[in-house]
């Protein structure tokens, strides 16, 4: 596909703050509810429908949880790093608005990650925590996030913070490698993938079909979740605005946001 | 052990599975809660601030 004029105008469309608001109120009722749907047959299927495994018994069941948590805590961090490449780069106006956004809910799945697997671990190696590849490198991930969220809020400048926050993420892509691969490169108690692999999946499709609605349930929430907080920063982009140069700001806002954050249907 | 006492025990492992279920439930729920209410403060704040900017300019 060429890329043409009409293409850029209808991507800059979007890249409008006030189209975008307005494209993610209709969208984010549906996000919620096939969030919500969706989790709810993946928790159905894995508690009730799922057969226990051979060796680890109904402890498998966290797999449900751990797997799905881990493959969003990744891809988040993915859509972080290049949310943040497209706002250094290309300085589109929502980019920064989506990296901050995704980060808590990022590390939120990697904390639910790490805890679910500390919780399987127990039981299965007899340790709650190894310091191992697998392991530690996540662990990084959950200190990246956190990482990022910190130096974002930590200058009086919104701009400047936005931007240490994006070299932060691009330079800690280098630790997404490390994780997927950390199995197969080094000694670890933690099994190689099973889903994810040349030669495809070698689980069972009775467990493989849960562990794939879960997954899409936990990336609709992030969905949702990702359009709600992207919401929420603009309305404080604006009120902050607002409150520093009053009514002063409305033409120079109706430039930046082609006019339809100004008394448009949210 | 009847059929729901069954399926909580977890065949034994009732106290590393339901944890990691109930964590999971709290965290990702907590964030969204924590979402919607940012969510519906920030947007009441901008209305405020839009009323009074437009009160002002129909006074003028």
């Amino acid at each position: 596909m060429r890329y043409n004029s009409a293409m850029a105008s209808r991507i800059s469309r979007f890249a409008n703050p006030g189209r975008f608001l307005q494209v993610s109120r209709r969208l984010l009722p549906w996000c919620g509810a096939l969030a919500v749907l969706l989790i709810l047959v993946g928790l159905y299927l894995a508690l009730f429908v799922a057969p226990a495994d051979y060796q680890q018994g109904e402890a498998v069941r966290i797999m449900y949880v751990h797997v799905p948590a881990a493959w969003m805590a990744l891809n988040i961090y993915f859509f972080l790093a290049l949310a943040s490449g497209v706002a250094l780069v290309a300085k589109h106006p929502l980019a920064d608005v989506a990296a901050q956004a995704a980060a808590p809910v990022g590390a939120a799945f990697t904390f639910v990650c790490l805890v679910s697997g500390s919780l399987w671990g127990r039981p299965m190696w007899g340790a709650w925590w190894v310091w191992d590849a697998r392991l530690t490198s996540v662990l990084v991930l959950f200190f990246l996030y956190l990482g990022y969220i910190a130096l974002v809020d930590a200058f009086d400048d919104p701009t400047r913070g936005a931007r240490a926050g994006a070299l932060l993420a691009l330079v800690g892509v280098v630790n997404l490698p490390i994780i997927k691969f950390s199995v197969d490169w080094w000694n670890t108690l933690h099994q190689p993938a099973s889903v994810m692999r040349l030669g495809g999946p070698s689980i069972y499709v009775s467990m493989l079909v849960p562990l794939l609605v879960m997954t899409a349930g936990f990336a609709m929430l992030f969905l949702a979740l990702l359009l709600l907080r992207m919401r929420s920063l603009l309305f404080e982009r604006r009120a902050r605005a607002l409150r520093i140069n009053g009514p002063a700001i409305e033409g120079a806002a109706r430039r930046t946001d082609g006019g339809a954050l100004s008394g448009a249907n949210w | 052990m009847s059929g729901a006492a069954a399926f909580f025990a977890m065949g034994g492992y009732a106290r590393y599975v339901w944890p990691a279920y109930g964590i999971a439930f709290l965290t990702l729920g907590g964030l969204a809660l924590r979402s919607w209410l940012r969510h519906r403060a920030s947007r009441k704040a901008l209305d405020a601030l839009d009323r009074r900017a437009g009160a002002r300019e129909g006074a003028r």
